[in-house]
């Protein structure tokens, strides 16, 4: 399994610790509300807004150092845009993997 | 030069906001979750230069773009490379940045935007249409008076205080209401199908159920508004 990472971020940084904690504190608020809204279209079977939100999830996923995570979730988006849900677990996985490292961070 | 960010991910305007904060001599002036916000903030200031994700709910990017009469430059933010080939149908647009954005991309993009002269939008009312004073509309979009050939309308949308206007070549944004805006519209073109929808009746090319299909849209039609809307068919 990936595991993600915020080598980006201290990329985007170059070491302000203010500026890393901001973003994580974002991470911290918006990715659940998006996870939530992504599960509610999904159990839904809104399978086009359920598109949209994975769409939006995948630049936190490769923003985190997820590369196969994003080809998964892609992938998935696109399935989900013509009702296929393939790969449905895959993307749950994903997704547990970043919400048990973003409540770490 | 000065900037606005238009995203509705909370965490991509901040990164932008910090790739911004290290180039001198831009200065962002504003960021927006949605592109309707951003639309009242430009009619009232001068914006050189839009960061404009493209995946937006609603009102996405490219419809952001079509309601601008004299767009500045744009530099589009998306995590999906598919759209680069439709970017290349706006002037207006500069760079086409792929989130997460790295630095040395971004600043690419920002030397392109500098150099890059502000140009018209491609799209627009040709000269060729012209049309009488009855059959014209005149909208006030980035302080400006638009006039738009009412039978190019072929949809009003309700979009809470403004209204969505779609026409064969181009969308307007507009400050107004659907109930203003049907006051000013031929009767004998335009049917208000649903609360949020009137509709050019002519442009209908067919009708199931309760919605109809004009152009690429599928519009619902109320109960109460059908049977006016099949009184207007001529029905075999």
């Amino acid at each position: 399994m990936e595991h993600p990472n915020i080598s980006y971020l201290q990329e985007l940084s170059g070491g302000d610790i203010p500026f890393e904690r901001k973003i994580i504190a974002i991470l911290k608020e918006e990715f659940p509300e998006e996870k939530k809204v992504y599960y509610e279209n999904f159990e839904g079977k809104n399978f086009k807004l359920a598109a949209n939100s994975v769409h939006k999830l995948r630049h936190k996923i490769n923003m985190l150092g997820l590369e196969k995570g994003y080809k998964t979730a892609e992938a998935f988006e696109n399935n989900l845009r013509n009702d296929d849900i393939t790969l449905s677990e895959e993307f749950d996985g994903i997704l547990q993997n970043l919400t048990n490292y973003i409540e770490r961070l | 030069m000065n900037c606005i960010i238009i995203d509705d991910e909370k965490t991509a305007r901040a990164i932008i906001n910090r790739l911004c904060s290290t180039k001198e001599g831009l200065t962002v002036l504003n960021e927006f979750p949605n592109a309707i916000e951003a639309i009242k903030f430009l009619n009232q200031h001068q914006v050189d230069l839009i960061f404009l994700d493209i995946h937006m709910p609603s009102f996405n990017g490219f419809d952001f773009i079509q309601t601008l009469k004299n767009p500045p430059r744009i530099i589009l933010t998306t995590s999906d490379p598919n759209f680069a080939i439709a970017a290349f149908e706006y002037e207006c647009i500069v760079d086409y940045l792929i989130k997460p954005i790295l630095p040395p991309r971004f600043e690419k993009a920002i030397r392109k935007a500098t150099s890059s002269a502000i140009k018209q939008s491609t799209s627009g009312i040709s000269d060729s249409q012209k049309s009488t004073i009855e059959d014209e509309l005149y909208v006030n979009i980035d302080r400006r008076l638009i006039k738009i050939d009412m039978t190019s309308i072929y949809l009003i949308e309700a979009k809470g205080d403004y209204i969505l206007i779609k026409t064969d070549n181009d969308n307007y944004i507009v400050h107004s209401t659907l109930k203003k805006v049907e006051e000013k519209l031929p009767p004998s073109l335009f049917l208000k199908v649903h609360r949020s929808y009137i509709i050019n009746i002519k442009q209908i090319i067919d009708i199931e159920d309760n919605s109809v299909l004009i152009k690429k849209d599928v519009i619902p039609v109320s109960r109460s508004n059908k049977p006016e809307l099949m009184r207007r068919l001529n029905l075999l």
